[in-house]
């Protein structure tokens, strides 16, 4: 797993503070991404972070600076489960799971409807064998 | 008899179809009289995290407003997804008026409107306060003595605080409801733990992961099984444990069973309820170690 920080395309600066992207993503999540102080609590028991590229808290200090490319470019936004565990413990009060849903959202409704998921990615014996809860849950998830 | 309201979701009536027969019938053993949610729709299955999202709103909606035309002001369900999803939904169409005007105004046809007049009940939140455990215990025919347990909650019980009805960190009703059972519940540090979830349609590995490490918490517990109350739990802990295998040659196979199919055997009610036939792992064998069941 690469952490966002050894990438060296990334640099953090304080220009998108008031971009629209910021004001976006603190619109569709409902909050205040500036309330975040980088403790690490919800990265550290997030069942998903083994499987991410960037980590929640990662996630958020992102958006805080409007990184739009690095996230919307993310396995991370795709990987998160919306468990709920980050939020339940977030010292601030941070709704990371509805920041993590505000940028998968941004991307599905993009033009292009980038899907991370279409239903003619499963095959018919995938189909069969799945039970509807897990089919209707991940198409509403991950396709637009 | 107590009558009460059910909303199944639609894996119970396929897949999970042990899930719903065992609760019909055990709850017919506790006097409960299970009355299915006439022209019920899918719950949707999760709840939209966007503020703006409201279309996903909609289907838990018509479901309530199909309760509140019964005329009941409260219903169950035992799908832990179902309950997480139309629990929210309804808290949050209560707390926002004009999120509920919108959807009003976009289902004109329906000819009852919905203004926040009924409950969502979990089946495990409804067996604890109105049942009770201590009733519960008394119409035990054949207990569970000896049957070690690990409880898993999953996500959807416990999270968000909004919705829990038990501790968020450590919730102990269905371990309460296995004392009540006579059976022995296990220590299970990754009890609330996710299960990975759609995953298990998109990034299987994931599920393998998962179902790996919690089913292996339980074995080093010595549980006999796992229980549930989410069908999508059910699948990933009982039909993954294939894929859990090749990613760890020692991993140990554990039956994952719903807890009311352990009501169900409790109670003593017909093996027709029980529906073994549609595990992975079957839980014929240790059951009857326990002495619970005949092998025929
Ligand atoms: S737990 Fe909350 S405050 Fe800490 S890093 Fe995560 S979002 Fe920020
Ligand atoms: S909601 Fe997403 S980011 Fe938060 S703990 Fe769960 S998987 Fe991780």
């Amino acid at each position: 797993m690469a952490p966002a920080t050894s990438s060296a395309s990334v640099r953090l600066t304080s220009a998108r503070l008031t971009s629209p992207f910021v004001a976006k993503i603190e619109k569709l999540s409902a909050q205040n991404l500036q309330a975040c102080y980088q403790c690490g609590k919800c990265s550290a028991g997030c069942p998903m972070a083994a499987h991410m590229d960037i980590l929640p808290n990662q996630v958020i200090r992102l958006s805080q600076l409007g990184m739009h490319e690095r996230l919307l470019a993310s396995k991370a936004i795709w990987i998160c489960v919306s468990c709920m565990t980050c939020n339940t413990r977030c010292p601030k009060g941070v709704r990371i799971a509805e920041t993590f849903e505000a940028l998968r959202e941004t991307k599905l409704r993009t033009a292009e409807r980038e899907d991370y998921l279409s239903l003619s990615d499963i095959s018919p014996e995938a189909r069969a064998a799945l039970p509807p809860i897990a089919l209707i849950s991940a198409l509403r998830k991950l396709s637009s | 008899m107590t009558k009460l309201t059910y909303y199944p979701g639609c894996t119970l009536k396929n897949h999970a179809r042990n899930f719903d027969v065992s609760t019909v019938s055990s709850m017919g053993s506790l006097d409960v009289e299970i009355e299915e949610l006439p022209r019920w729709n899918c719950c949707g299955t999760v709840h939209c995290l966007s503020s703006e999202n409201i279309i996903n709103r909609l289907a838990p909606v018509t479901n309530l407003i199909r309760v509140k035309e019964m005329g009941s002001s409260e219903f169950m369900t035992g799908c832990a997804m179902c309950y997480n999803t139309l629990k929210r939904a309804n808290l949050d169409v209560k707390k926002r008026a004009d999120v509920l005007d919108t959807i009003n105004d976009f289902i004109y046809q329906e000819e009852t409107k919905y203004a926040g007049e009924v409950d969502v009940l979990h089946l495990l939140e409804y067996l604890r306060d109105r049942v009770t455990f201590e009733k519960l215990a008394a119409k035990v025919k054949k207990p569970l003595t000896g049957l070690k347990v690990a409880c898993y909650y999953g996500c959807l019980l416990v999270r968000p605080k909004e919705v829990a009805f038990d501790d968020v960190e450590n919730p102990v009703v269905m371990e309460d409801l296995i004392v009540a059972l006579g059976g022995i519940p296990v220590p299970f540090p990754m009890k609330a733990d996710c299960c990975g979830a759609y995953h298990t349609v998109s990034n299987p590995e994931i599920i393998a992961d998962r179902t790996n490490k919690i089913m292996g918490s339980a074995a080093e517990e010595e549980a006999d099984l796992v229980l549930v109350s989410c069908p999508l739990c059910a699948y990933n802990l009982d039909f993954r444990q294939v894929d859990a295998k090749q990613l760890n040659p020692d991993f140990k196979h554990l039956p994952v069973l719903y807890f009311t199919q352990l009501m169900a055997l409790a109670f003593g009610c017909d093996e027709s309820a029980l529906r073994f036939d549609l595990h992975h792992i079957d839980p014929t064998p240790v059951l009857t170690g326990r002495g619970l069941m005949n092998l025929v």
